[in-house]
C-alpha cells in the first residue's frame, strides 16, 4: 500500500520472479536501474526436485514438492536479496509453458505474495525468461537464440516486436531424449540426468555408434533417435559388441548420443544464421549448460566468423531470476496481469508475447 | 556471404586446376558452400556446390553425413531434370570428397525479389490502399505450382524457403510491360535449388512437413506477407493429384506437437 507514494522518483524498479513449470521450483530478485535499466541480481534460489534413477519427475509429486517448499524458497530470496517488501515493485510468476500442475501450485504462490503485499502480477513466458536473461547475461545484443531444455528445442531470432521460432523440434524435445535415455540407462537424476551424461560422455569416444540424424529444414526430430538409442542399450546389456569387437559401454553410449544430438542442433543453428544472415548465437535452457554442446557451437560460430555467449546452470537451468527479468521489462513498459487474468496455460508459443520493450 | 569472404576459405581441389576464369566464391550457406566456375568448359558457368567437413561434428558422423548427402543431392536433382521440375542441371560429382557440379542458375533468389516488392508496399498495419498485387499472387501460385511440380514426381525438398528459390529472367518478350517496372522484381521462372536435404517419398505426410517448412520459413522471413501465402497452397492444390489430401494432412502437422495455443 505504500508503494503508490514512493513510485515516481524511483531510482530502481525491483521484481520478484516465480518460476515452477518443471521440476525446478525458482525464486529471484532482480533490481533494474530507472535509468539505464541495468538490470542486477540480487538474489536467486532454487529447489530441485528428484526422482529416483530409472524414474522421472510426475506433475503430482512435482506439485507437491513445489507446494511444499514454496515458502521456504521465496523467504529465502528475499533475506538473500536484502530488500523490504515495500521495495518491490511486482510479482513477476511464469505463466507457461510448462507442466500445468506444477505451473499452477506457483502460481498460487505468487498470487498469494501479491494479495498479501499489495503488489502487481505479471505473467510471463517462460521462454521469453530464458531469451532475455541469456540476453542481459552475456550482452549478446540480437543473437539467434538456441533454446534448448527438458521441455522446448526451439530456434529462435527476433524481428518486428516478437521471438520468431525458425526450427523446433517435431516431437520431443532434445532434453526429453537425454532425459529418457538416462532413464534407460538408470543413470542418476541428480543434479540433472543431463549432467550426468555429460560426465559420462566424457570416458567415451572410442567408437561411434551409429544413431539416426534426423534434421527436416530448419526443424529436428529426436523420438526416431531415442528408440534406437534405447533398442542399444538392451543390446549393450545383453553383451553387444562395437564395431571395434570391443564391448559397448554406456559411455560409449552417452557419448555417440550427445555427439549426434548436438550436431543436429549445431546444424539446425547454423542454418538459422545463415538464413537470417547473423552471426552471434545464445544457447539457453537446461540443455545450455552442457559443455560439449557449447563447444560445438563455438566451434562452428567461429567458422562463420561469429561467437557463442552461453551462460552456466544458474542461468541456464530453470531460475526465478530469469521471470524476474522478463516481468520486469514487461512491467516497465506498463504490461499487468489483473488477478483474475493470472492463470497457467501448458501452451504458450514464443512467438505470441509482444515485445514491446525491443526495438 | 559476399563473394569477397573467398579469401578466407581454402579452395576445394577440384578448384584448384587451371580454368578459363577463377572462381568465385557465391554463398556460404549453412550447408556448404556455392562457387561459380568454369572449371568444366570455358564457356559455360557452372556452379560447385562444396560440402568441407565441418569440424564440430565427429569425423565419422562427417564423413557419413557429407557422403550421403551429396549422393542424394544429385540423385534427386537428376530425377527432377527428367521429370520436368525446374531444378539446375547436374554436370559432375565426386560424393566422398563432397563436391558437385551443376547448372548455374541465372537470376535472384525469390526471397530478395519478395523483399523488393514489399520494400515499396505499406505495411500490413497500414490502411488498406487499393493496389494491384496480381504481379505478386501471380508470383505465390508459381511457387505452389513449382513445389507441386517437385511433389509429383516424388521428391521431398527438405528444406523449402523463398532463399531456396531463384527467379529466373523472362525473355524480354515474356516480360509484361504495361504493369511497370515494380511489377519487375517479382518476374521470372521459379528455378528451386539446394536440394541438400531432400529425399524421396510419396506420403502425405512427408508432403505435408515440407509444406509446412515453407510456410513457417515464409511466415518468418517475410511475415508482411503472411496472409498471401494462401496463394502458394491455392495453387499447389491443383498441381497433382493428391495434392488435395497433402493439404489436409499439413492441417494436422500444422496441430501436432507443435505447442500451438489451444484453448482450455
Amino acid at each position: 500500500m505504500t508503494t503508490t507514494n514512493t513510485k515516481t522518483k524511483k531510482k530502481r524498479h525491483i521484481a520478484l520472479g516465480c518460476e515452477g513449470s518443471a521440476n525446478k521450483l525458482g525464486v529471484g530478485v532482480i533490481a533494474h536501474d530507472a535509468e539505464t535499466g541495468e538490470a542486477t541480481v540480487l538474489s536467486n534460489v532454487r529447489h530441485t526436485f528428484v526422482s529416483p534413477p530409472g524414474t522421472g519427475f510426475l506433475p503430482k509429486d512435482t506439485a507437491r514438492h513445489h507446494r511444499a517448499y514454496f515458502v521456504r524458497v521465496a523467504k529465502q530470496a528475499l533475506s538473500d536479496a536484502g530488500v523490504s517488501i515495500s521495495e518491490i515493485d511486482c510479482i513477476c510468476y511464469t505463466k507457461g509453458p510448462g507442466m500445468g500442475a506444477p505451473l499452477t501450485s506457483v502460481a498460487a504462490g505468487a498470487r498469494t505474495l501479491a494479495l498479501l503485499w499489495g503488489k502487481e502480477l505479471v505473467g510471463v513466458n517462460h521462454c521469453v525468461g530464458h531469451i532475455e536473461m541469456g540476453r542481459a547475461i552475456t550482452g549478446a545484443s540480437n543473437p539467434v537464440v538456441l533454446y534448448v531444455s527438458g521441455g522446448n528445442t526451439q530456434v529462435i531470432a527476433y524481428a518486428e516486436q516478437r521471438y520468431r521460432i525458425f526450427g523446433e523440434a517435431l516431437d520431443i524435445a532434445v532434453g526429453n531424449c537425454l532425459d529418457r535415455f538416462a532413464r534407460a540407462l538408470e543413470i542418476s537424476n541428480d543434479p540433472a540426468p543431463g549432467y550426468n551424461i555429460e560426465q559420462l560422455a566424457k570416458k567415451g569416444g572410442r567408437i561411434l555408434v551409429d544413431l539416426p540424424y534426423a534434421v527436416k529444414g530448419m526443424d529436428c526430430s529426436f523420438s526416431g533417435i531415442l528408440t534406437r538409442a534405447e533398442e542399444v542399450v538392451v543390446q549393450m546389456k545383453a553383451g553387444k559388441k562395437g564395431p571395434d569387437g570391443e564391448a559397448i559401454t554406456p559411455a560409449d553410449m552417452c557419448f555417440s548420443l550427445q555427439e549426434t544430438v548436438f550436431a543436429m542442433l549445431v546444424e539446425i543453428t547454423e542454418r538459422a544464421m545463415a538464413h537470417v544472415g547473423s552471426n552471434q548465437v545464445l544457447i539457453v535452457g537446461g540443455v545450455g549448460s552442457n559443455v560439449r554442446l557449447q563447444e560445438m557451437m563455438g566451434s562452428m560460430a567461429a567458422e562463420r566468423g561469429g561467437s557463442v555467449y552461453a551462460t552456466d546452470e544458474r542461468f541456464c537451468i530453470d531460475n526465478g531470476i530469469m521471470i524476474a527479468h522478463a516481468g520486469l521489462l514487461a512491467y516497465e513498459t506498463g504490461f499487468r496481469t489483473p488477478l483474475e487474468e493470472s492463470t497457467c496455460t501448458q501452451r504458450f508459443r514464443t512467438d505470441e508475447v509482444f515485445v514491446k520493450w525491443r526495438k | 556471404m559476399a563473394a569477397t569472404e573467398e579469401q578466407q576459405f581454402p579452395l576445394p581441389k577440384i578448384l584448384t586446376y587451371p580454368a578459363s576464369a577463377p572462381p568465385s566464391l557465391i554463398a556460404q550457406g549453412a550447408e556448404g558452400r556455392l562457387y561459380k566456375t568454369t572449371h568444366l568448359e570455358s564457356g559455360l558457368p557452372c556452379a560447385l556446390k562444396f560440402r568441407p567437413s565441418k569440424p564440430y561434428r565427429h569425423p565419422i558422423l562427417d564423413a557419413r553425413l557429407t557422403k550421403a548427402r551429396i549422393a542424394a543431392e544429385a540423385k534427386v536433382l537428376d530425377k527432377c531434370y527428367r521429370e520436368g521440375v525446374p531444378v539446375p542441371a547436374v554436370y559432375a560429382l565426386d560424393a566422398a570428397t563432397g563436391w558437385m557440379m551443376i547448372e548455374w542458375v541465372e537470376g535472384r533468389p525469390v526471397r530478395q525479389g519478395i523483399n523488393d516488392w514489399l520494400g515499396e508496399r505499406p505495411t500490413e498495419d497500414a490502411p488498406a490502399v487499393e493496389e494491384d498485387e496480381t504481379p505478386f499472387v501471380d508470383l505465390m501460385k508459381r511457387i505452389g505450382e513449382a513445389v507441386g511440380n517437385l511433389h509429383r514426381t516424388g521428391v521431398i525438398h527438405g528444406d523449402l524457403t523463398t532463399s531456396n528459390m531463384m527467379l529466373k529472367p523472362w525473355a524480354p518478350s515474356q516480360s509484361s510491360t504495361e504493369s511497370g517496372d515494380k511489377a519487375k522484381v517479382v518476374e521470372g521462372d521459379v528455378v528451386l535449388i539446394d536440394f541438400g536435404l531432400a529425399t524421396q517419398s510419396s506420403s502425405d505426410e512427408d508432403r505435408a512437413v515440407d509444406l509446412y517448412v515453407l510456410e513457417r520459413a515464409f511466415a518468418s522471413t517475410h511475415p508482411r506477407a503472411e496472409r498471401l501465402f494462401d496463394h502458394v497452397l491455392e495453387s499447389y492444390k491443383h498441381a497433382f493429384k493428391k495434392a488435395p489430401s497433402v493439404l489436409i494432412k499439413l492441417e494436422d502437422v500444422r496441430m501436432r506437437g507443435r505447442k500451438k495455443s489451444m484453448l482450455g
